[in-house]
C-alpha cells in the first residue's frame, strides 16, 4: 500500500516535470551522440554543432555559422549548403528558438546557474536590454565581413563547450565558468535571454514558426501567472495571461515547456498552429 | 505659434512622452546601430591584434591559403575526427590559430600522407580543397634545413635520418655531396617542388631541437628578382 502510494507520487512528480525531462533527455542525447561510440554501430553524429554528419549521411550545418563564413568571403560548398538548408527549414517551420531550449548544450549550463540563483535566493540583478543580442548578432555579421574570419566563432561558447567535452581541453573552461558566474551572480537569464547572438539569429529565422504554446482552454486559466514566473522569456506569455491572445506569437519563446509543466489548470498546451490569422473570440490576435 | 500649441496639447495628453513613436523607434535603431558599429571597430582591432600565426602551426593537406582558409573553415572538426592517426587538433585559446581551426605540429606528430586523404574527404566546406586527390601534390609547407651549424651531416657524420624517413625520399629530399675543408659531406637537400611539408623529417631529427623544420612556404623559400640587388632604390 505504502509502496503503491510512493509509486503514484513518483509518477505524478514525473508528470509534473515531463517537459523538462523530455528536454533534458534530448539535450543530453545530442551531446552523447557526438561523443559516444556505440558497439557495432559507431558514432551517430560526427563533427559538432557548427557542422556535423548524422547517421553517416545526413549533413547538418548551423546556418548562422555558414552565414558568417559566407560574409567572410567563403565560396558556396554543396555539403554545408544542404546541411544549412535542412536546419534552417526545420527551425523556420517549427520555430526558431527550439534550438535554444532543446539543442544548445549551453542551455544546461545557464539553467543550472539560474537554478542555483533561485536556490540561494540571489536577488542582485543587472538590468540589460534584451535587444543586446540583436546588436551582438549584427556585430558578429559585420565583423565577419570586415575581418574575413568567422567573428563569433572566435568565442562561441556552444562549440567551445563541445570541444571541452570531446577533447577534455581546459583552455575554454575559464570562459564557460565566467559565463556560469555571470548568469548565477550578475544577471538573471543573462546569457541566453540577453546576449547570445545565436539565439537572436534563430529568433529571427523562426519568427513564423508554427509550433506554439497555446491557451487551448483559456477559460480554465485562473490568472495565477505561475507560468510567467517560470518562463525564461516572461514577456511572451503576458498576452495569454491578460487574455488578449490565445497563442504565443513572440519569437522569443524557446518552446521549453516550463509553463506547461507549471500550469496546473491545463489551460496551456504546445501545438502545431497551422491556421493563419486565427482570432480569439472575434478579437484579432495581438502580435506584439 | 502653431508649434507651441501643439507641444502643449501633446504634453497635456501624456506628460513626458511627447515624442512620436516613430522618432523613438528611429532613435532606438540608431542607438543600436551605433553600438554595433563602435563594438565592431573595437572587436575588429582585437581580432587583428592577435599574435601572428606561429610557423609551427601547420594546416592539414589541401588547406586553402591562410586568408581563404580563415573564412571557409567552419570549425566543425570533421577532418580531425576522420584522420586515422589522430594527428590533427582543433585550436584552443592557448594555440596561435583561430579558435577551433585544425592544425598539426610536425615535431609532435607529422602528417602520414594517406593515399585516400580522409581529412580532405571529410571537409564539408572545401576549406580543405576537394580537388586535391594526389597527396604528393599537397602543400602543407616546405622543409628547410634551418641550422647548418648543428646538422650532423654538416659535421661530417652520415646521420641522414631526415632523408631516410621521408615518405617521398629521393625526390623531396636527397643527399647531395659538398666538398669542404672537412672532406666530402653528404648534405640533406630539399626539393621544394616535391616536398609536401608533411613534417616527418622534422619529427625524426635526432637532435633535441630539429635542425630541419617545416615552414609555411612563404617563410621557407626565397624568391628571385623582386628586390634591387645591393643598390638603394629611390
Amino acid at each position: 500500500m505504502v509502496a503503491a502510494n510512493r509509486f503514484l507520487r513518483t509518477v505524478s512528480a514525473l508528470k509534473r516535470r515531463r517537459w523538462l525531462l523530455m528536454r533534458r533527455s534530448v539535450q543530453i542525447l545530442i551531446v552523447l551522440a557526438f561523443i559516444v561510440d556505440l558497439p557495432e554501430i559507431g558514432r551517430i553524429a560526427a563533427g559538432n554543432l557548427s557542422s556535423s554528419v548524422w547517421f553517416w549521411n545526413v549533413p547538418l550545418t548551423d546556418p548562422f555559422v555558414m552565414l558568417q563564413s559566407l560574409l567572410a568571403g567563403a565560396p558556396f560548398a554543396k555539403t554545408v549548403l544542404i546541411g544549412a538548408a535542412i536546419v534552417a527549414g526545420f527551425y523556420a517551420f517549427f520555430g526558431g528558438r527550439i534550438y535554444c531550449g532543446w539543442v544548445c548544450p549551453i542551455n544546461m549550463l545557464t539553467d543550472a546557474a539560474y537554478w542555483l540563483r533561485q536556490k540561494l535566493k540571489i536577488k542582485g540583478n543587472l538590468t540589460m536590454s534584451r535587444e543586446l543580442r540583436t546588436v551582438l548578432l549584427v556585430m558578429a555579421l559585420v565583423l565577419s565581413a570586415i575581418s574575413g574570419t568567422l567573428a563569433w566563432e572566435n568565442i562561441n561558447p556552444i562549440t567551445l563547450l563541445q570541444r571541452e567535452i570531446m577533447w577534455t581541453s581546459a583552455a575554454g573552461l575559464t570562459f564557460l565558468a565566467a559565463l556560469f558566474l555571470f548568469d548565477f551572480l550578475v544577471t538573471r537569464r543573462g546569457w541566453c535571454g540577453h546576449l547570445c547572438p545565436v539565439g537572436a539569429f534563430y529568433r529571427w529565422l523562426g519568427h513564423y514558426g508554427r509550433l506554439r504554446v497555446m491557451a487551448v482552454k483559456a477559460d480554465a486559466c485562473a490568472g495565477c501567472s505561475d507560468c510567467i514566473k517560470v518562463c525564461p522569456e516572461p514577456h511572451v506569455l503576458a498576452p495569454l495571461v491578460a487574455k488578449k491572445a490565445v497563442t504565443v506569437t513572440d519569437s522569443d519563446c524557446t518552446r521549453c515547456g516550463a509553463c506547461l509543466d507549471k500550469c496546473g489548470s491545463g489551460a496551456l498546451s504546445m501545438k502545431l498552429d497551422l491556421r493563419r490569422g486565427a482570432t480569439f473570440r472575434g478579437i484579432p490576435i495581438v502580435k506584439k | 505659434m502653431h508649434k507651441h500649441t501643439n507641444a502643449k496639447e501633446s504634453a497635456a495628453v501624456k506628460p513626458g512622452s511627447e515624442e512620436p513613436a516613430r522618432r523613438k523607434a528611429f532613435k532606438r535603431v540608431f542607438r543600436h546601430m551605433g553600438v554595433a558599429v563602435l563594438g565592431s571597430v573595437v572587436a575588429q582591432a582585437a581580432i587583428f591584434s592577435r599574435p601572428a600565426r606561429a610557423a609551427k602551426i601547420l594546416r592539414p593537406p589541401g588547406a586553402l591559403p591562410e586568408k581563404a582558409f580563415d573564412s571557409t573553415c567552419i570549425r566543425c572538426g570533421l577532418c580531425v575526427k576522420d584522420c586515422p592517426y589522430d594527428i590533427l587538433k582543433l585550436a584552443s585559446w592557448a594555440d596561435p590559430a583561430p579558435l577551433g581551426t585544425p592544425f598539426f605540429v610536425a615535431r609532435q606528430n607529422p602528417c602520414r600522407m594517406c593515399k585516400d586523404i580522409p581529412c580532405v574527404k571529410a571537409c564539408p566546406t572545401g576549406a580543405l580543397d576537394p580537388l586535391l586527390t594526389d597527396i604528393r601534390k599537397a602543400d602543407m609547407g616546405v622543409a628547410v634545413l634551418v641550422d647548418h651549424e648543428n646538422c650532423l651531416n654538416y659535421k661530417g657524420l652520415t646521420c641522414s635520418v631526415c632523408v631516410r624517413v621521408c615518405p617521398i625520399r629521393g625526390e623531396a629530399i636527397a643527399l647531395k655531396p659538398i666538398q669542404n675543408e672537412r672532406g666530402l659531406l653528404q648534405i640533406p637537400t630539399v626539393n621544394p617542388d616535391k616536398c609536401t611539408g608533411c613534417g616527418t623529417c622534422e619529427k625524426h631529427c635526432v637532435l633535441s631541437e630539429a635542425t630541419i623544420r617545416v615552414l609555411p612556404r612563404e617563410l621557407g623559400l626565397g624568391l628571385s628578382g623582386t628586390n634591387a640587388v645591393g643598390r638603394m632604390v629611390w
